[in-house]
């Protein structure tokens, strides 16, 4: 399976998104400059983690602007499967590839942790292979990680079942007390109507390896890529 | 202007001006006489720190550039090597407390990749006052989100450090920042070998007027003028520092480039020196060829501008094209502004006008050295007759939970959760679990730790031991995860040497450190020299800082702290020591900072790292923790805390003493009962006594003695008061 991965000025995942495809699930994997127009050569595409352009303005919206956007949405609309991570999903939001926005930790300070999260749906390309309900242990690093959208478009997302990630207790409970950042609705991914786009502020290229303490971040990427040689068979 | 009258507002001395007059021939210039006035500070010239830095060892089988380099670099094996290096950024943090930290983040990461490595991990020592105090806090959150804001953008996990409050620093913090990059052998630059004729580029960030005189300010003691030099502050921009990173090591790979110089303390005039100064060549400079941010800029202010994210590059013969291609790409500036002379002489000019001509001698070797007298201060004496013996009578588990709230010793989660030390996906070790943080080394089954350490407080009781103590916890450390520590770099803080007790604390910690470096096989391959820590409430306590880094064999033997199982066997490693001189229980509890500094023996310290080092071959340990602020006490909390098991155990003396002496060379290990003997066999090769205390288990903390049931603590309690402390403070 050939993964592209999104390179934009400030991008800094790019490389541990890059290793977790090609030395630890064994696929392909390839670097593409922000300027790139063609993305029809992969079969799925990683906005990486980062602070693209200093992000600047606002987390991702300089980005938006960077021709490799437009590539990611045709890309998109053909069925093709995105996942931003993190800096990623901040871009895929101010892109219009997923509604909603994001707003400064309700701390105003930026945090680095590790956090639950209650998986909520497993019938999608990038969830099949956990269970349902299923709580993962999975770091967060990030400033800009309130998920904000208005009542109405929250609405949508619950009705269409958009809402994939939420922070959780150890044991599934989606309380204030386990939200980091003051998301709405304790969101902490969620993916396109469709459902071949998914955003996440959580890293699940930090915890893919035993060695790294964690690999719950491991059937993100294996659920993606098991649905890849599913479709294609 | 008249020379006469500058001069001493530049901080150069009436006899260092006729120097300069000889070196010239002449009067000097404005620009002249501001190129010297850099060049020539402490911070670019270490003109009293030199003599005494020729006391540290610097060779050693693993060394491979030792000190006179943008850093250290040492072998790791396998045409590895790590690149690292620690360096202050105190004054313009005191002064602006957000962009005096990042641009401190920022500089030492230039340091690293101008050697042509990646930069793969950040750490940082600081020094605050007590964070009570609404200023101290603003300086607190301020210096944090300017480390973290800078390392996280640059994509550099930040992944240990150690932070201390003490008064002495309320209106000088101390803001340490360190780096470690990795590079291949064969790929390792060095701050050029030029050809004559060679072009000199200037690539990355225009410049600007800020922090003109970064480098003298930072030489000068703090006073309330100091805000007004504000102005002299530099300030940050990690993604143009995030580019150039990348660029730079891009020009690398493609191998088009002799030799880089970044451009730190006093701008282009010392980067431009440095490396015209590698050969004896000389250079030349047109200063309106430099890139610039604002209009009507004279030539003072660019070449002295230490406007940030800036680096000189000599290109290979014919290769200025392809540099300039690369930077491009990057969206950089890159431009040629002047070339190598075989003169001797360093000359700016602006268009066809020649503005200075000074001999590079003159600004790098012809800065002077001072060679000075110290002076046994008053308090040494005093502080040597406390009796120990009469502070000893507390409720000892008072004393534990007052210890436990100290923000010296209570969880700096606060701190390092700013932080991302998780990116680049290395980070094995992460802060607050382990004595070091330990790294892995992608395609390898190595790992490298590297950790932080100084105790102040034991340093001002005692220079010499204070110095011997530092270096021996940081290498403890290291052991203690698991890592053989190799080589260290350090960062000397200290106040105005021109004060004889100032020059006295320096000199003795130096000779301190030095021994136990020498003794420990750990030379100093890089560091800083941080002098005129003062303000009108005196000078801050001695603060040697060590950064030692050490290599992991094989990444899966790493170890941490925490308590593991039920049931594991807890034992001290070294000896029940009871000595109180320096610690924080005296200050806690009775509010003093004396006594006499427990010594440190270097061949037991020497044996106790060697036994830690087989013992991690071995695998028998479940955790290793490291006794120091707070002691064994402490220690044993710390590690129930982080591995959410209680613990029970007994000693046969029990007193203050026994729980809080801060005495090193110790060590609280856990492990499953089978491998007891294990231990106490090796344990008796190497000479280090082993004193089985008690097991893990439960939720309470029970430190017993004979007869009583001294300090008991139920768990989670103790979770809270050392784990939301600083927490609570800050809010």
């Amino acid at each position: 399976m050939r993964f592209g991965i999104v390179v934009f000025p400030g991008s800094n995942c790019d490389a541990d998104c890059y290793y977790v495809i090609k030395d630890v699930m064994h696929e392909e994997a390839f670097y593409v400059w922000h300027k790139e127009r063609d993305l029809s050569s992969f079969d799925a595409v990683i906005l990486p983690g980062g602070f693209s352009y200093g992000d600047y303005l606002r987390a991702g919206a300089i980005a938006r602007f960077s021709p490799v956007m437009s590539a990611v949405k045709e890309f998109a609309d053909k069925g093709g499967l995105v996942i931003g991570i993190c800096n990623g999903f901040q871009i895929l939001l101010e892109a219009g590839l997923l509604p909603g926005a994001m707003l400064r930790n309700k701390s105003l300070k930026f945090i680095c942790d590790q956090v639950h999260l209650k998986v909520s749906r497993t019938d999608t390309p990038f969830t099949h292979l956990f269970s349902e309900g299923e709580v993962i242990k999975i770091p967060i690093a990030h400033g800009e990680g309130n998920y904000y959208c208005d009542p109405e478009t929250l609405e949508s997302l619950k009705s269409n079942r958009q809402i994939i990630f939420t922070y959780s207790s150890p044991e599934g409970l989606e309380d204030e007390e386990y939200n980091p950042n003051g998301s709405i609705a304790n969101i902490a991914g969620i993916i396109n109507k469709k459902g071949n786009v998914l955003g996440m502020m959580p890293h699940p290229e930090r915890c893919s390896e035993a060695v790294l303490g964690g690999t719950d971040g491991f059937k993100v990427f294996a659920s993606m890529i098991n649905w890849a040689k599913e479709a294609s068979r | 202007m008249k020379n006469n009258m500058s001069y001493r507002d530049l901080g150069i001395g009436d006899d260092e001006y006729r120097m300069i007059l000889d070196f010239m021939g002449r009067e000097p210039n404005e620009l002249e006489l501001g190129m010297f006035s850099v060049m020539w500070s402490e911070h670019c010239g270490y003109k009293n720190s030199r003599p005494l830095l020729k006391l540290f060892p610097t060779k050693g089988e693993h060394v491979i550039q030792g000190p006179g380099e943008n850093a250290g670099v040492i072998d790791i094996g396998d045409n590895d090597a790590l690149v690292f290096k620690i360096e202050s950024h105190n004054h313009p943090s005191a002064i602006e407390p957000y962009q005096g930290a990042a641009t401190g983040v920022g500089g030492i990461v230039r340091d690293i990749f101008t050697m042509g490595a990646r930069p793969v991990a950040l750490l940082n020592s600081l020094r605050f006052g007590e964070p009570y105090d609404e200023r101290v806090k603003e300086l607190l959150a301020g210096v944090v989100a300017g480390i973290g804001d800078y390392g996280n953008c640059l994509g550099i996990p930040t992944v240990g450090g150690e932070i201390y409050f003490n008064d002495c620093y309320k209106e000088n913090p101390l803001v340490n920042a360190m780096c470690i990059g990795l590079v291949k052998k064969d790929e390792i630059k060095r701050a050029v070998a030029s050809r004559i004729g060679s072009p000199i580029m200037l690539v990355g960030a225009k410049t600007g007027r800020d922090g003109i005189h970064g480098a003298t300010f930072a030489s000068e003691e703090l006073s309330e003028e100091s805000t007004a030099k504000r102005p002299a502050v530099q300030v940050g921009d990690p993604f143009m520092e995030k580019l150039l990173i990348e660029a730079c090591l891009e020009l690398i790979k493609e191998d088009l480039i002799d030799g880089m110089q970044d451009l730190g303390a006093a701008g282009l005039v010392s980067s431009v020196a440095e490396t015209a100064s590698k050969e004896g060549c000389g250079v030349v400079i047109d200063v309106l060829k430099v890139p610039r941010r604002e209009e009507g800029m004279t030539p003072y202010e660019v070449m002295l501008s230490e406007s940030q994210e800036r680096m000189l590059v000599i290109p290979k013969e014919g290769k200025e094209k392809r540099i300039a291609e690369i930077f491009d790409k990057w969206g950089l500036d890159a431009v040629v502004i002047g070339q190598v002379t075989d003169d001797g002489i360093f000359r700016v000019f602006e268009g066809e006008k020649e503005v200075a001509a000074v001999p590079v001698v003159a600004l790098t070797e012809g800065c002077p050295v001072y060679v000075r007298e110290g002076i046994k201060p008053d308090y040494y004496r005093k502080v040597q007759g406390l009796n120990e013996d009469e502070l000893l009578s507390v409720n000892l588990t008072e004393a534990f939970k007052k210890l436990l709230a100290s923000p010296n010793i209570a969880s700096k989660k606060w701190v390092f959760s700013q932080y991302d030390y998780q990116v680049m996906t290395n980070t094995v070790v992460v802060p607050g679990d382990g004595d070091a943080a330990v790294l892995r080394i992608k395609g390898t089954k190595k790992g490298f730790a590297a950790s932080t350490d100084c105790n102040s407080r034991m340093v001002y009781l005692n220079p010499y031991e204070g110095g011997m103590m530092t270096v021996c916890e940081a290498a403890r450390n290291l052991a203690c995860v698991g890592a053989k520590p190799l080589a260290l770099t350090n960062c000397l803080n200290f106040g105005n040497p021109e004060k004889p007790e100032i020059y006295w604390q320096f000199k003795e910690a130096v000779k301190g450190m030095a021994k136990a470096a020498e003794f420990l096989g750990t030379p100093v391959v890089s560091g800083n020299v941080s002098l005129y820590n003062e303000s009108s409430n005196g000078a801050v306590y001695p603060t040697p800082v060590v950064g030692m880094v050490g290599l992991l064999e094989d990444i899966e033997n790493r170890r941490d702290m925490a308590f593991k199982n039920e049931g594991d066997i807890i034992c001290l490693l070294g000896r029940l020591r009871r000595e109180l001189g320096g610690s924080e229980y005296l200050y806690v509890c009775h509010g003093m900072e004396s006594g006499r500094v427990p010594e440190v023996d270097l061949e037991e310290e020497k044996s106790l790292i060697n036994l830690l080092l087989e013992l991690t071959s071995l695998k028998v340990l479940s955790s290793c923790h490291d006794i120091s602020e707070g002691g064994l006490a402490v220690a044993l909390a710390e590690s129930a805390i982080k591995g959410g098991i209680g613990f029970s155990v007994k000693l046969e003396s029990l007193d203050a003493g026994i729980l809080f002496s801060e005495a090193p060379t110790r060590a609280v290990v856990s492990l499953n009962k089978d491998n007891i003997s294990k231990l106490k066999e090796v344990s008796s090769k190497w000479g280090i006594e082993v004193h089985v205390l008690g097991r893990t288990g439960g939720e309470e903390i029970i430190i017993a003695g004979e007869e009583n049931e001294a300090v008991s603590l139920n768990l989670e309690e103790a979770r809270q008061i050392w784990g939301e402390r600083l927490q609570c403070l800050m809010k």
